[in-house]
């Protein structure tokens, strides 16, 4: 009786609860490939590292939103900080810091707000989307303040632009240092979320946080955590963003907090937390750019491109609550 | 024998409002005992103290016959006290071997060890082998526990505690959510487990899953135990007049009806 029940194959929509990037990935082939053939343009190996170039920014944003979003929470900072980390890295270069310096400095800020993030959210109770909103107003000020409202240029040669300015052939596909780092950072929270107990626990929290409690996890202590490791991706976005653009602008991704989520969600991460995975998130960030640059090349106004992703979004989550719904 | 779980003189207050009224508890070693009692008897305080889930006011918990003190859930896990909640703390979008040893992970040891690599493998192997030994049947084990139905989910939460308690297992109405089937299959599963010379506090409201199963009955009122009986002796209409008031237990075990201190002039 037991080999039999356990004979019984997997449902397809099993399939898609235990590995819930196929659905974000498939819907990505199916972009390029639309692209491909309508364009001629788009399948060229340059296009293809620019489109992955111009989704990093927001995809590294998106690597920290999905540990917070898998927590339940979510920011609306995010884009905020980085910017503000931008400006103190390209002012501290400016006064003649050495750039490894500026760098780490510019990390620590975001880490610290993380830190402010966690402990407000954990300890007083607050919830993230009150919190973040608030540092969101704030940030944003902070970032005109510290550069009196003007961008700051930053030697192009300089550590701080290095991620965008050095590059090497790989099989003849021209990549980044900043496409490496990327990789490396999906990779490296990949493992941590799916081989290690700390990721175990940081689904629970989102899933479950009573059960969580009761099996001896310790909840705050985790979410302080997930707050501290986001915080560190959102530095090293700024980095990332001043090797896009070798420029520090206040001004500069004012929509980057709700791109993030974007791409979070169109990654199939639920925002009721517990579920999602980082693949998912990077397919989400890669389909937000190859939609724009494809309709771009199709020759489809920038707005009619804010229509289409939009669409998407609902769709994605429309798509996702039926499958739910099925089983 | 010393009992494997005991408490005397257990006084829990919440402002003028005593939970817990000098309650005495005894759990043999091997045995299942029922817990029985009103709603607002005070039966979950009293467990949630043996449990680790409140700390009382007075009074002591002895572990074989040692005292313990008890501050957080964790404290009575480590002492080898599983409890199973009556919402079975499970992590639904998780699997069912991450959901059974959540909290408890095993490491790979070795360099693997040096980036906290999980032993998945064998986590899963484990899960496997005591949900076979408990015969619940599963499709998979690396199956999300949202898949599960109710008896299977209640199985899980059981293995769970079965599998990492050494001293007791503590279960709060473990059928109250299910159907009659899967009742049946939750009080095989607790005969198993006594089987395996784990003794089990079972608390119920269902007086025929008590008869059913229990080897003794604790009964407990107002805040405390007002006596303890044997299923085989005493029957299921004594119980529920022991658990009302209407009966009262004689210093000689005897069940007597208490008499009417109103005279109603209803009977005489």
């Amino acid at each position: 009786m037991t080999t039999q029940a356990r004979a019984e194959r997997e449902t397809l929509g099993e399939f898609f609860l235990r590995a819930p990037a196929i659905g974000p990935a498939l819907a990505l082939v199916v972009a390029v490939v639309v692209f491909s053939v309508s364009t001629s343009t788009f399948l060229e190996l340059d296009n293809l590292s620019l489109v992955v170039e111009q989704s990093l920014v927001v995809g590294t944003l998106a690597l920290g939103q999905t540990l917070i979003i898998l927590t339940a929470g979510i920011d609306l900072s995010n884009a905020a900080a980085m910017v503000l980390a931008t400006l103190l890295m390209a002012k501290m270069l400016t006064g003649g810091l050495p750039g490894i310096v500026a760098l780490v400095l510019g990390v620590l800020v975001t880490t610290l707000l993380g830190l402010v993030t966690g402990s407000l959210v954990t300890r007083v109770k607050l919830p993230p989307f009150i919190v973040t909103l608030g540092l969101f107003t704030i940030l944003t000020a902070a970032g005109k303040l510290v550069a009196s409202g003007e961008a700051v240029p930053v030697a192009p040669d300089s550590l701080l632009a290095w991620l965008g300015t050095r590059r090497y052939l790989f099989g003849g596909i021209p990549v980044t240092y900043g496409m490496t780092l990327a990789l490396l950072m999906y990779l490296l929270l990949w493992y941590a979320l799916t081989r290690t107990a700390w990721g175990k626990h940081v689904y629970a929290v989102g899933n479950a946080p009573e059960s969580a409690r009761l099996s001896g996890i310790k909840v705050n202590r985790t979410v302080l955590s997930v707050y501290l490791v986001a915080g560190l991706t959102f530095g090293i976005a700024a980095w990332q963003a001043l090797g896009r653009v070798p420029n520090a602008d206040p001004n500069a991704y004012q929509l980057g907090n709700l791109e993030s989520i974007t791409a979070v969600v169109l990654g199939g991460t639920s925002l009721f937390g517990g579920r999602g995975s980082v693949f998912g998130t990077m397919m989400g960030a890669l389909i937000v750019t190859v939609l724009r640059s494809g309709l771009t090349q199709l020759g489809v106004d920038s707005l009619y491109q804010d229509v289409a992703t939009g669409a998407l979004v609902i769709a994605a989550v429309a798509v996702d609550r039926l499958a739910r719904r099925q089983k | 024998m010393t009992p494997t779980l005991s408490a005397r003189g257990l006084v829990k207050r919440y402002g003028r409002v005593t939970a817990i009224d000098g309650a005495d508890f005894d759990l043999e070693p091997g045995e299942v005992l029922a817990v029985v009692g009103d709603n607002g008897a005070g039966k979950s305080s009293l467990i949630k103290a043996l449990s680790g889930a409140l700390v009382p006011d007075e009074g002591e918990i002895l572990v074989d016959g040692k005292p313990v003190h008890f501050r957080t859930p964790l404290d009575a896990r480590r002492c080898g006290i599983e409890t199973v909640y009556q919402d079975l703390a499970l992590a639904p979008a998780q699997d069912i071997a991450t959901n059974m040893f959540l909290g408890r992970e095993l490491r790979r040891g070795g360099p693997l060890g040096l980036v906290r690599k999980l032993d998945t493998a064998k986590m899963r192997a484990e899960a496997q082998r005591v949900l076979d030994e408990l015969d619940i049947t599963i499709k998979s084990i690396t199956q999300p526990v949202e898949t599960l139905s109710g008896g299977q989910r209640q199985g899980v939460a059981v293995a769970r505690a079965a599998a990492f308690g050494t001293k007791a297992v503590i279960m709060d109405e473990p059928t109250a959510a299910l159907g009659v089937a899967e009742s049946a299959k939750v009080l095989a599963l607790i005969d198993r487990i006594r089987q395996r010379g784990l003794p089990v506090v079972l608390i119920s409201h269902n007086m025929p899953h008590v008869f059913e199963i229990a080897d003794r009955i604790h009964v407990h009122r107002l805040g405390k135990r007002i006596g303890v009986v044997s299923p085989k002796t005493t029957t299921m209409n004594q119980v529920v007049g022991l658990i009302t008031g209407a009966l009262r237990l004689d210093d000689d075990g005897q069940v007597t009806e208490v008499e009417s201190a109103v005279q109603t002039g209803l009977s005489g």
